[in-house]
């Protein structure tokens, strides 16, 4: 077994051993959508006009809560510095890094958001659309997240910085997904929202664990 | 501990170490660290680095192991420089690092698993093994988290144990280690050293019963 699929098997027994860590941006993303159908008008027309939009807004947000330990513990406890000394590729290494996080992340998320879309009254036609645009979305989501976790995995409170490198990244990801489910649910064609998530994570894929790459040696060369 | 079963010295590793350093040269914040030093680790060479807390032992250390590339000079492995053959170097040398990269919710033995990962000729029965030899047998299904630093430590130590590696480079590995521990891991080296083994090495303790100990002094120009 290659350190690449140690690893991915190791953050998979830890994350099943720690399941708070993952749970609580789960829970944020559940409480967003029971809380704001209480608290703006639970008119059901108003709120399927709506819930596109902020069923994809607390998905975003759920994802940037997991982020911040994405590499943190790594780097703290000298992991990083075993993965560069074993001499394996850290572009593998990052893209494992990013499954794995996808995995209890952006999955569960994917999973539970038709369920939860149901609080919104989301249209009929539009489940499908929610359910693939995030299919395809949550792992741009995480890929793009890693570049910035691992940039600001040494730092001591890098969450904010965090936020900040990454959310205007997120925007474009955010519009196509809304919009997605939004046309999906006044009966519009949406394939061309999903075909340009599904060439940005192509594009993210490929790039992303370059950079991840190069931002986790930085942070061990000092 | 005692050394339990007697290792086939002979299969332990396939290649002798040949690292040296050219001219190499560190400086920090303004401070110089050490200035164009230069030596060889060959076969059985036990070379502890000396030097008060700060003089850039574990600097050195962790250029040689080709961790840090902010430096001037060369360092090589077989008059090649590490960094052009980083794979091959790897699977040379064993890095131990102060911090243990131990995961506390796993157990020894998944640790010590994720750990020999790289190497996927060391058998299960040898980790087993090793854990008995650093008296950590009836530990195996415990987490880390419950056992204490120097249990930790030893965990880490267990490496030694399994990887088959000529070269190794050790950080403290000293630290939180009880007598018997010292004396397990004093005499672990010496029979590294005596088949053939190279060891780098940084601690404040005294090394001086094994004779093919070289000491470099660090910090002590002004």
């Amino acid at each position: 077994m290659s350190l690449v699929t140690a690893t991915i098997k190791r953050d998979l027994i830890i994350a099943a051993r720690n399941p708070g860590e993952w749970l609580n941006p789960l829970m944020f993303f559940l409480m967003v959508l029971a809380l704001f159908p209480l608290a703006v008008d639970p008119d059901p027309k108003f709120l399927s006009k709506i819930a596109a939009g902020v069923v994809w807004v607390a998905a975003l947000l759920a994802t940037l809560l997991s982020l911040d330990a994405l590499f943190k513990a790594d780097v703290e406890d000298g992991t990083l510095e075993q993965w560069l000394a074993s001499g394996e590729s850290l572009y593998a290494m990052a893209l494992g890094k990013v499954f794995v996080h996808w995995c209890i992340s952006g999955l569960p998320l994917t999973l539970v958001a038709p369920l939860l879309a149901l609080m919104m009254n989301l249209p009929d036609d539009a489940y499908a659309a929610l359910f693939f645009s995030l299919l395809l979305g949550t792992p741009i989501l995480s890929l793009l997240g890693a570049v910035g976790a691992a940039l600001t995995a040494g730092v001591r409170s890098g969450g904010l910085l965090l936020s900040l490198v990454i959310l205007p990244l997120y925007i474009p990801i955010l519009i196509f997904g809304a919009s997605a489910v939004y046309h999906a649910g006044i009966g519009m064609e949406y394939a061309g929202q999903l075909g340009f998530l599904a060439s940005f994570l192509c594009i993210s894929m490929t790039l992303t664990p370059f950079a991840v790459a190069g931002a986790l040696k930085l942070n061990l060369s000092r | 501990m005692t050394r339990s079963a007697p290792v086939d010295e002979s299969k332990w590793f396939t290649t002798h170490c040949d690292l040296s350093a050219h001219d190499v040269s560190c400086e920090r914040d303004d401070r110089i660290l050490f200035e164009n030093l230069s030596f060889t680790v060959k076969k059985g060479d036990l070379i502890q680095l000396a030097g008060p807390n700060g003089a850039g032992k574990t600097t050195l250390l962790r250029l040689m192991a080709g961790l840090n590339q902010d430096f001037d000079g060369e360092v090589r492995w077989y008059d090649e420089n590490i960094q052009s053959c980083f794979q091959d170097y790897a699977r040379q040398r064993l890095y131990i690092g102060h911090l243990s990269a131990i995961k506390k919710v796993l157990t020894p033995l998944e640790n010590l698993r994720w750990f020999v990962s790289s190497w996927p000729e060391v058998s299960e029965d040898a980790l087993w093994q090793a854990l008995e030899e650093v008296t950590l047998a009836g530990y195996e299904d415990i987490p880390c988290q419950q056992l204490s630093a120097g249990q930790q430590r030893r965990v880490a130590l267990a490496r030694l144990l399994v990887t088959p590696t000529p070269l190794w480079i050790l950080d403290e590995p000293f630290t939180a280690l009880d007598k018997a521990g010292v004396a397990w891991l004093e005499a672990l080296l010496a029979l590294h050293v005596n088949r053939g083994g190279s060891v780098l090495i940084t601690s404040h303790h005294a090394l001086s019963d094994i004779p093919a100990l070289r000491q470099i002094e660090l910090g002590v120009q002004k």
